[in-house]
């Protein structure tokens, strides 16, 4: 087994996920199920193949560095799940 | 009840500019299809019958504008799309109650044409899925028969179009969310090439992957749609400042297809594909064949690498895209967490179904330390072979041509048990979003088994988009429409 239940563990932590016990095994078993899948590609020879990240050549259009303003504060914070009115609010951090 | 949700996008919309029927009675008649039809097919998240009929009825207080082309047209946006003051779940609880406070460039461009949205169609959670039961608001149904999966992930645009219940929608195609959907429902579907359509506004998934099309019940209304949509904006860093041709007028200009070079890739006519998908397809080439079109034997073969290429390339860029999802700015936050990285994980765990974690999770471990070259680095190698095969293959012809699924549209939970079953059922669509090139699905008729609808796919080079519809018309034209769907 290529991926251990323990390792799945490590990985939702990683992602900001967490998986219950009892969960672990079934997740990691599909995890191997896809994991082996994916060894198909040892198959092919990329020897010398600049990998394609984005199917647009060419370097990345920027754009000038200009502030504008589109949205109003309270429309930005009325989506979110906690606020002082002024502030996005999160738990402590420290 | 009126027959007018029968009517044709280009129909309806020539009834319209010449005043025959008012925007607001195509809109109440819209809404009230949706209502006789939506307890079985169940292909909005949200439909918003009150505001849709405000705004026909402010179109119908200025009169019809012949300069907007889609005036006074019902139309639904799958619900991965940003329009103003709805909510835009993506088909997930973490994003239930998340209305933004902008439009979409697409929602723009078609307000600008006069179309009128009545809603937001269901999909696979945050677009992963190709049968539309992973939304965390249920399954949508196919209309052709409700025991039956529409596909996915747009297959409530793709089932709400087949079912009358708008004349056109948008859909996103990630990896065949728009064309498969379509074949599965019987509608037209095209993913236009990468850059074409702009993302702004659009809730990522694999954003090297992603990009919005139309979905319509015939080539002309998918081709008015397209036209609407498509264009450069400045917003979207990858879309390209391209020439639009006139994509209506040059689908009205070609009667035939004499001169045309249609690549049959060997790959996509063999194993695994279903007999009664096999001989629908065939019938259509022997058509195209009936209309002038010469047929070439091409191959693409690292086709069978383009499933495992593809699922990497795809988890890795989800599991970056939705690691906004935090639990801070919007969508949902667990209350009860006391300290913010409980907070993130527990938010992030409640949100998010299975399939979404599942996908997120093995992004996360193909981009880690140590398995980056062996995984994501590869997938990036394999896909630019990919791309290389579909460039050496559109040497030889003008557009590729092969089925769009191995199967016709399966039972509800027929795939629930294996998650590589349901990936390997992509092999024929997601090797084109590798590509960045566009596709096009087209009914092509019913399974003599199943009796379900079959796609047929055409391919070609980048912002090739005119010549599909066009050769999608003439193939229309010639094999004739389907009949009405047999599930309502």
């Amino acid at each position: 087994m290529k991926v251990s239940p323990q390792e799945v563990a490590r990985i939702a932590a990683l992602a900001r996920l967490g998986i219950d016990q009892d969960r672990l095994d079934t997740f990691a078993a599909q995890f191997n199920g896809i994991l082996d899948y994916m060894d198909l590609l040892a198959q092919v020879d990329t020897e010398g193949v600049e990998p394609l990240y984005s199917p647009v050549d060419g370097p990345t259009r920027l754009r000038e560095d200009k502030a504008e303003s589109r949205h109003s504060r309270e429309e930005l914070l009325a989506s979110a799940p906690e606020t002082d009115g002024a502030h996005f609010v999160v738990p402590k951090i420290v | 009840m009126s027959d007018l949700h029968t009517m044709t996008l280009a129909g309806l919309r020539e009834a319209l500019a010449a005043g025959k029927i008012g925007a607001g009675e195509a809109t109440a008649a819209t809404l009230e299809r949706i209502a006789a039809v939506e307890p079985k097919v169940r292909a909005f998240v949200t439909v918003a019958g009150e505001r849709a009929l405000a705004e026909a009825r402010a179109l119908d207080a200025r009169g019809p504008d012949p300069a907007r082309p889609l005036w006074g047209v019902p139309v639904a946006v799958k619900d991965v799309i940003a329009v103003k003051g709805m909510p835009t779940t993506c088909g997930s609880r973490i994003l239930e109650h998340f209305e933004p406070c902008y439009d979409a460039f697409v929602v723009r461009r078609l307000r600008e044409a006069g179309a009128v949205i009545v809603g937001k169609t269901n999909m696979d959670e945050f677009a992963m899925g190709s049968s539309t039961e992973k939304s965390a608001f249920g399954p949508t149904a196919n209309p052709w028969d409700t025991t039956r999966v529409p596909g996915g992930s747009s297959g409530g645009s793709a089932a709400a179009v087949a079912a009358g219940q708008c004349f056109g929608a948008l859909g996103t195609d990630t990896g065949g969310s728009i064309r498969q959907p379509a074949s599965f429902c019987g509608c037209v579907g095209l993913k236009p090439t990468y850059g074409r359509v702009s993302r702004w506004g659009c809730v990522a998934y694999g954003s090297s992957l992603d990009q919005i099309g139309p979905m319509a019940r015939t080539v002309q209304d998918t081709a008015l749609l397209f036209q609407a949509i498509a264009g450069f904006d400045p917003q979207d860093s990858t879309c390209v400042d391209a020439a639009l041709p006139d994509t209506p007028a040059a689908l009205a200009a070609c009667e035939d297809l004499a001169g045309l070079r249609i690549g049959v890739p060997r790959e996509y006519w063999g194993q695994g594909l279903a007999p009664e998908v096999e001989a629908a397809c065939r019938a259509a080439l022997d058509a195209a064949a009936a209309r002038g079109a010469t047929l070439v034997p091409v191959e693409l073969p690292h086709t069978p690498y383009a499933v495992a290429a593809y699922y990497i390339i795809a988890m890795a860029e989800a599991s970056s895209n939705l690691a906004r999802f935090d639990g801070v700015r919007y969508g949902l936050r667990d209350k009860d967490a006391r300290e913010l990285l409980d907070m993130y994980v527990r938010s992030r765990s409640r949100g998010f179904g299975e399939e979404v974690q599942r996908r997120i999770m093995i992004g996360t471990y193909v981009l880690s330390a140590g398995y980056y070259d062996a995984y994501y680095r590869k997938a990036a190698q394999v896909r630019r072979l990919i791309r290389q095969d579909f460039a050496e293959a559109l040497k030889r012809c003008d557009v590729l041509c092969g089925p769009v699924s191995p199967v016709t549209a399966w039972p509800l939970g027929a795939m629930d048990a294996d998650p590589v079953q349901m990936y390997l059922m992509d092999i024929f669509t997601i090797s084109l979003n590798l590509a960045g090139l566009p596709g096009l699905s087209l009914p092509v008729g019913l399974g003599a088994d199943s009796g379900l609808p079959v796609g047929l796919q055409l391919l070609g080079p980048a912002f090739g988009e005119a010549r599909l519809l066009a050769v999608a018309g003439v193939l229309e034209r010639a094999l004739g429409p389907l009949p009405a769907p047999a599930g309502l």
